[in-house]
């Protein structure tokens, strides 16, 4: 049983045909990255309505042709209102997506490094999950007024609570061997949570911050259609009136931009910051 | 050879009456056991016999487990787990010098590493080594801390076999170095007397078996010597090492 090495003449000596052998590729991994292989997709739709609209199967009534956007997006630039409707829309993205990042991982913190903090917030938090943010509109804007801060809030809480449940997951996650080790090799409690449990919880922390990137944009839509009177979605809803697809159509295109663009820059981050993970991905 | 401990009085580790209970069973149930300053002592014994129990214990990590017993321990202990238990985000050095105080704790924990044959790799991260690499790391982390006793549970569990080979040639290396008293608890009979200058046998919540190995080192598997300790050691564990000859076991 000691015997570890051992040459295997039986193998050798039995014959068979030279085949080539040449080296498998990976069967069950997706294989390499392609680059900028996620605008792709997005190329790919691009090139679809260009060439429909082109042959004239799609009615310019319901989907503009491509060069009409771009054509009405280079009026409403110049000689409109839309660069202070995009700058509008981008500050009350920004700023309730700020505080709802602060105040998820706060929370999240505090739920999950303190017994206390977890009995008070997570079953609060987990109730609020189940209220949808924008069933609450009525009742902030009889709390904060009609303004700006009644969107901003609106926004903050659809970035909270993905942002908080999921770094409050990690957190409460971590490996208990890795406590075990921390004991061992004495880290103070600080110590402990600044090497051990806040690195091991950025994974999670990070799904949160894409899906709160995403619900920044999507509470904006609805709020700056109902209840604006400026922004991208307050655009479009005086282009519906008109009948201006086009305008409604620009508008699409500016907030699709945004969350792609918003989605790469936190996808950039994460890899950067989480270099340490190798998955299929890479 | 043996270390010269004779004129040292004081034991490292001194464990009188201990007692550990989970539930209503009893794992350790008034366990004696002193370790002499340098000692390399392997604790042998069947899953559940609480090896594992004993060694928390004395590393002071069985919170909340039920017992009684005295156990005296040095200020620096040091374990080594059965997985490596690097931390994946941080990188090998930071890995091997956490936790470690003072301004030269990075030098040395670069010599740890360059002990353990893994200088260079300070900027890798744990993902990149393999699975010997990774527990030469965590042998290099427990290094740092210049340890008066190296608790050990089951560090080659894992490894194949031509890799713990070598890993026992270098624990053995390294702790005639740094004269640490070692206990390691192992399933593996021949890796206790190849390493170990005392193997215990756990049974029924004590030592049962308690013998010195009074071999020269470097030990190979192949020393002809090694049988008559392994079969001390089997029979201690209750295993009939011979398959053909188990209708006489009820000589012995």
């Amino acid at each position: 049983m000691t015997d570890t090495v051992s040459a295997s003449p039986i193998a050798r000596a039995r014959p068979g045909p030279a085949t080539l052998i040449r080296r498998r590729k990976r069967r069950l991994g997706p294989g390499r990255r392609i680059p900028y292989g996620r605008l792709l997709g997005p190329l790919l739709v691009l090139v679809l309505w260009l060439a429909a609209s082109g042959a004239g199967t799609l009615d310019p009534r319901i989907i503009p042709a491509p060069w009409t956007v771009v054509h009405t997006a280079d009026h409403l630039w110049s000689t409109g209102t839309l660069p202070t409707d995009v700058l509008t829309s981008l500050r009350r993205a920004a700023i309730g997506f700020g505080i709802g990042l602060v105040g998820g991982v706060a929370f999240a913190l505090a739920a999950g490094l303190s017994r206390i903090g977890e009995a008070l917030i997570d079953g609060t938090v987990q109730v609020k999950r189940a209220i949808p943010s924008l069933g609450l509109i009525p009742l902030f804007i009889l709390w904060l007024g009609i303004g700006e801060s009644f969107k901003v809030a609106i926004i903050a809480l659809g970035v909270f609570v993905p942002i908080y449940i999921n770094t409050y997951a990690a957190l409460s996650g971590i490996d208990s061997r890795y406590v075990e080790l921390a004991e061992v090799v004495r880290l103070g409690r600080w110590a402990f949570v600044r090497q051990v449990v806040i690195p091991g919880a950025l994974p999670g922390f990070f799904v949160g911050l894409r899906l709160g990137v995403t619900g920044s944009w999507l509470s904006l839509v609805v709020l700056e259609q109902i209840n604006a009177t400026s922004g991208l979605g307050y655009m479009m809803f005086q282009a519906q009136n008109y009948g201006q697809t086009d305008i409604i159509v620009v508008g699409l295109l500016i907030y699709g931009i945004f969350g792609f663009v918003s989605d790469a820059l936190v996808r950039l981050i994460e890899r950067r910051v989480l270099a340490w993970r190798r998955t299929l991905t890479n | 050879m043996a270390p010269h401990v004779d004129q040292l009085t004081r034991p490292a580790v001194r464990i009188a009456g201990l007692t550990r209970n989970f539930g209503a069973r009893r794992v350790l149930d008034g366990l004696d056991l002193d370790i002499r300053p340098g000692e390399f002592v392997a604790l042998l014994g069947h899953s559940g016999s609480g090896k594992s129990t004993l060694l928390r214990a004395i590393a002071g990590l069985d919170h909340g487990v039920a017992g009684s017993g005295e156990l005296t321990a040095p200020d620096r202990v040091s374990m080594v787990f059965q997985d490596s238990r690097l931390l994946p985000w941080r990188r090998i050095l930071e890995n091997v010098v956490l936790g470690a105080q003072g301004a030269d704790a990075r030098q040395r924990g670069r010599s740890a590493l360059a002990e353990v044959g893994l200088a260079g790799r300070e900027r890798a991260w744990p993902n990149e080594l393999s699975g010997g690499e990774a527990q030469r790391a965590a042998l290099a982390r427990s290094l740092v801390w210049d340890p008066e006793l190296l608790l050990a549970d089951e560090p080659f569990g894992a490894l194949d076999a031509l890799t713990r080979t070598r890993m026992h040639t270098l624990l053995r290396e390294l702790c005639e170095r740094h004269q640490p008293a070692v206990l390691l608890v192992t399933h593996d009979v021949d890796e206790a007397i190849v390493l170990a200058d005392r193997a215990l046998v756990l049974r029924d919540g004590r030592v049962g078996l308690d013998i010195a190995i009074d071999l020269p080192h470097p030990r190979s598997y192949r020393d002809g010597h090694l049988g008559e300790y392994r079969e001390q050691l089997l029979a201690a564990l209750g295993v009939v090492e011979d398959v053909t000859t188990a209708g006489k076991g009820t000589e012995a």
